[in-house]
């Protein structure tokens, strides 16, 4: 007998399965699944941008509001210049048709390499609920950009501003298609409090987290 | 992992008897407990109901293992549709079998890995090493204890609790050669530089799974520090290690239970990463692993499955109950001598390992209920642990004299005169032992009983003794 016979026969035998039973189970199973019935959680807050706002710097990642994409790179720039970092970016090649040039920063859209400082990314949706960023991986959008830099400045409209990961589910089902191979929620830059429970930031991912909202998207 | 839990007693001893270990664990007790209380205070600020939440949770967990042989047989059927390879298996060198075979047939030379409590269980990393495969763990924590000579984790979400800063400090001077840094963001960074490396050139990655998803054959990956992501990303081949009982239907019964984990593990809101991961490397795609394989493992799980140790099956690995429990916090994780310290440990370790290879486990408690109340899945662990002590009087597993002793007490309890003779003398003698004093330095007939307290004297009459002057 196999392993995997071996332990389902287990299981089956202790679960006390047999033939009828089994159809009644896959029906309640279905139900299940078509129900996606949500836990307990916390209603959702009147205005979502303020939320995730609140709960992005909470968690030290730094929040610029801006009213369109045009302005974006301008606000990268920005941001880049008052921490002194290099205007040299990797980033989602979706973001490549911007206009980051006029902006100074120089774009190359790619998935990104341990060499990169700053990763420029979209975001699918974000979640008021934690201040957490949901990023899709894909062709367009290498999950790498938002890892392997120290900086990821993030970009997302507020109209994708969700309550809760619930909500982001939703999104993706009305999406369509298959799942991507990674769903990443990104909350804030990388910590490890392994040392005498110590929150230190940057652990193995980035060292800070930028998100520009765009209102007037 | 080598069980080493019969040597409870004497471990525990010399725990208390390090005051280095005593220190550490004196730094971190308080952190976690307040951590959580906050995060629970916070939650409730924002309108949310813990207490419904660890009610769905628990039925939750339950509501899948009753059926769990179908839902197993749903997420394999998920996860091979979605481009995975599921294998299973049945104990720890099974486990260790498929990793090495699967780093064979890709041609693997490095792993890196993210923490996973069955790679523990499983030894993995040894086997590794001896089929010429390096195994280099990521997570900070795991990492310090594989350059201190393959030290076992004495905490399962914080490994290195039981350490200083000083201690890491000279471990990482010694095995990196680099002037020694005495602050903790520079150590980070440290390891962040060597550990980098090692991502970017590994060939294959080894993770846990925090979940796995039944309705689309995904595995969920909780960390802080990012290691997760780069192990599931970076690497041609990733490889999940986790136990059957891990399986959930739903994204939205994911969603509920990452609520309470995240909470009760480390009094966050929500980890830094919480990566949701199905299939491999799409064929346009710039990063993700080229092979995905599960290893689905048994290790003694499926034999609890509608046992009267059920409950157990529910845990989520967030390590409240151990932040919670006054004797975990006073010896730390080291002396319960497997991989899972405090009281899940204490009941898992003699349901996987056996009874009479870590006889006093059970006893490791003070059956207080600090855990069973923190539990977010609510498991009555101070139950199963009482069950587990019943398991060793009905195999005659406890020691000869204390059996005697309890054959007596049995055997007086049932004559009331005798026993009430008995507990007459009983008062008298402590009262005696005691003086002048309310409370006793040394019991007498049981020394051990005061060594680390002292003993209340009673009040100067039995119980029987007061009935009867009242009924007069
Ligand atoms: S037994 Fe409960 S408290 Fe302990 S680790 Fe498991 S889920 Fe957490």
């Amino acid at each position: 007998m196999t392993s995997r016979e071996d332990i389902l026969t287990r299981v089956r035998e202790k679960v006390g399965r047999n033939v009828d039973d089994t159809a009644l189970a896959r029906g309640d199973m279905e139900a299940w699944l078509n129900t996606r019935r949500q836990g307990p959680r916390p209603p959702a807050a009147g205005d979502l941008l303020a939320r995730f706002r609140e709960k992005s710097e909470a968690l030290s990642t730094s929040i610029d509001i801006v009213a369109e994409w045009s302005t974006v790179p301008s606000a990268v720039a920005r941001y880049l210049a008052e921490r002194s970092l290099a205007k040299t970016a990797v980033g989602w090649p979706l973001l490549t048709g911007h206009d980051w040039a006029a902006a100074g920063i120089a774009f190359e859209g790619r998935g990104a390499r341990d060499a990169d400082r700053i990763g420029i990314t979209g975001a699918f949706c974000a979640i008021a609920e934690t201040g957490t960023l949901v990023l899709l991986s894909g062709h367009d959008t290498p999950a790498s950009v938002s890892l392997l830099p120290e900086t990821h400045v993030a970009v997302v409209a507020a109209s994708r501003i969700v309550m809760g990961m619930e909500e982001a589910w939703n999104l993706l089902r009305a999406k369509g298609g298959a799942l991507p191979r990674a769903v990443n929620f990104v909350s804030g830059p990388s910590r490890t409090g392994d040392i005498e429970q110590t929150i230190v930031l940057g652990a193995h991912g980035p060292y800070q987290v930028h998100v520009i909202v765009v209102t007037g998207a | 992992m080598q069980i080493r839990s019969m040597f409870f007693k004497a471990n525990a001893a010399a725990a208390l008897a390090n005051p280095v270990l005593q220190g550490n664990m004196r730094t971190s007790k308080g952190k976690f407990v307040d951590k959580r209380r906050t995060a629970i205070a916070d939650f409730s600020a924002e309108g949310g109901d813990f207490e419904a939440l660890r009610d769905a949770a628990a039925e939750l967990r339950d509501r899948v293992l009753k059926d769990l042989d179908l839902w197993l047989e749903k997420f394999e059927a998920a996860a091979t549709a979605s481009g995975a390879t599921v294998l299973w298996a049945k104990d720890g060198d099974e486990i260790c079998r498929h990793v090495v075979d699967i780093a064979r047939r890709h041609s693997v030379r490095k792993a890196v890995k993210s923490k996973s409590m069955l790679s523990e269980e499983a030894g993995l990393n040894q086997a590794l090493e001896a089929s010429g495969i390096k195994p280099v763990e990521t997570d900070l924590g795991e990492y310090i204890l594989q350059i201190n000579n393959n030290e076992p984790p004495s905490h399962i979400i914080a490994p290195v609790v039981h350490k200083s800063l000083d201690e890491v400090a000279d471990l990482f001077e010694k095995t990196h050669r680099t002037p020694r840094k005495t602050e903790i963001p520079e150590l980070t960074r440290e390891a962040r530089e060597v550990l980098r490396s090692h991502f970017l050139d590994a060939d294959m990655g080894i993770s846990g799974g925090n979940f796995l998803v039944a309705e689309t054959g995904s595995v969920a990956l909780v960390t802080n520090e990012g290691n997760g992501r780069m192990v599931t990303t970076l690497p041609r081949v990733h490889v999940v290690v986790t136990g059957i009982e891990k399986v959930v239907p739903t994204m939205e019964d994911l969603s509920l239970l990452l609520r309470l984990l995240i909470r009760s593990a480390t009094g966050q809101h929500i980890s830094n990463y919480v990566s949701l991961l199905t299939g491999v490397k799409r064929p346009d795609e710039h990063d993700g692993p080229e092979h995905l394989y599960f290893i689905l493992v048994d290790n003694g799980r499926a034999d609890l499955v509608a046992s009267e140790f059920q409950d157990m099956l529910r845990c989520i690995r967030c390590g409240a109950c151990m932040n919670h429990c006054p004797v975990y916090q006073t010896i730390g994780g080291h002396a319960y001598g497997w991989v899972y310290p405090g009281p899940m440990g204490s009941v898992l370790t003699p349901l996987y390992q056996g009874l009479n290879k870590a006889i006093d486990l059970p006893q490791a408690a003070t059956l207080c209920n600090q855990c069973g109340v923190v539990c977010p899945v609510k498991i009555p662990l101070p139950e199963l642990l009482r069950k587990l002590r019943e398991k060793q009087v009905e195999k005659n597993l406890r020691p000869w004299f204390e059996r005697i002793a309890l054959k007596g007490w049995a055997w007086v309890a049932s004559k009331p005169k005798l026993y009430a003779l008995g507990t007459w003398f009983g008062v008298r003698y402590l009262n005696w032992l005691a003086g002048a004093d309310d409370r006793i330095r040394v019991l007498g007939v049981a020394p051990e009983w005061t060594l680390g307290r002292d003993f209340p004297a009673p009040e100067g009459k039995t119980f029987r003794e007061l009935y009867a002057a009242r009924k007069r």
